[in-house]
């Protein structure tokens, strides 16, 4: 005798439970907590490495860094001011998950932070599909990677709430249609607030930091 | 996307329903998949193959159902199907969109024998 059953239950919906009490956990804790998102190459660290000084003075700062193999990004945020810095080794998986969040979340004593930066790893796909329990997601695109990215990678520029433009010093170099590029956002993502700078002049920077500390002062209100 | 992981999902969310329901097996699933939701379907089916071997849901018959992605204009509130990669509204050509059908991803129902769930019937072997 065959039975049919209704599930209806979400094929994510694991990971998105964990990331609710990642999110509850980072609140208890008045945690704000942002995702960054890039390809490789595209400057997460970097802008880490130009956000931590501008910080430093007004905001305790912790880094969870997510890659494949070593600690040189960790490595970097520390020696960049972090109060403390988390490498997560995900052994060869692309993207980081709840689960290994909530696993970084317990190597940091989050009463000592206000705002936590992760470093997703470097991958402009499966990052998107995984949600952490962070406050707000970040994609961090560059001027070397090509202006069609946000047609090729729509759910990545879909799902984020901020998106930085790095190396927008090598615009005079590169044939990248800012226009093109900013129509394909446009498309994803309406309205959808832009950065762009330089990591390397430092151009730009500033009105990040100053998106972030806005972000930050609404959530301790 | 991650069809190793996700497919895992699928078979603890399927095993989890099926011990509830006392089923002695199941026989199929069926599987809901939105447009943009990036899942590849024969790949679901190549794990799903390897995966459920050794359960009470090995051979059963995945079924996906797919969704076609639908966007709303932001400017003028048409509702369009997507067309190729332009998101753009066919009527006043706005880019401001929003995605209201095609992200979907569940497991809608599975079918299973050997159920206690049945509603009883009068002189049937359920």
């Amino acid at each position: 005798m065959s039975e049919r059953i209704s599930v209806v239950e979400n094929i994510m919906g694991a990971n998105d439970r964990l990331a609710e009490d990642n999110r509850a956990r980072l609140d208890a804790a008045g945690v704000f907590a942002v995702n960054l998102m890039a390809s490789p190459g595209a400057g997460k660290t970097s802008l880490i490495e130009q956000t931590l000084p501008r910080l430093a003075d007004q905001l305790r700062l912790a880094v969870i860094d997510g890659d494949i193999a070593t600690s040189i990004d960790a490595d970097r945020a520390a020696a960049a001011g972090a109060v403390a810095s988390v490498q997560i080794n995900t052994g060869g998986q692309c993207h980081l998950d709840a689960v290994m969040l909530q696993q970084g979340l317990g190597q940091l004593d989050l009463s000592q932070i206000d705002l936590l930066l992760v470093e997703n790893v470097g991958n402009l796909v499966c990052p998107a599909d995984f949600r952490l329990g962070t406050h707000k997601s970040v994609l961090v695109a560059s001027v070397p990677e090509g202006d069609d990215k946000p047609y090729k990678y729509p759910g990545m520029y879909r799902g984020v709430d901020a998106l930085v433009i790095n190396k927008t010093d090598l615009l005079p170099y590169i044939p990248f249609k800012m226009d093109y590029f900013r129509r394909g956002v446009e498309v994803l993502n309406a309205g959808l607030v832009t950065f762009p700078l330089s990591c390397k002049t430092g151009e730009g920077v500033d009105a990040w930091v100053a998106w972030i500390v806005e972000n930050v002062q609404t959530f301790k209100r | 996307m991650h069809e190793l992981p996700v497919t895992q999902s699928i078979l603890e969310i399927t095993l989890r329903h099926a011990q509830e329901a006392g089923a002695t097996r199941v026989t199929d699933l069926y599987l809901v998949i939105g447009q943009l939701a990036s899942v590849v379907d024969d790949s679901v089916q190549f794990y799903w193959d390897v995966l459920s071997k050794d359960t009470i849901a090995e051979s059963s018959r995945l079924h996906f159902r797919r969704v076609p992605a639908e966007m709303q204009c932001l400017s003028c509130g048409t509702r369009f199907p997507l067309d190729g990669d332009d998101f753009a509204c066919p009527s006043c050509q706005g880019v401001g969109v929003k995605v209201v059908a095609g992200e979907e991803f569940f497991l809608e129902s599975i079918e299973v024998d050997g159920g206690q769930a049945s509603p009883p019937n009068e002189g049937g072997n359920a």
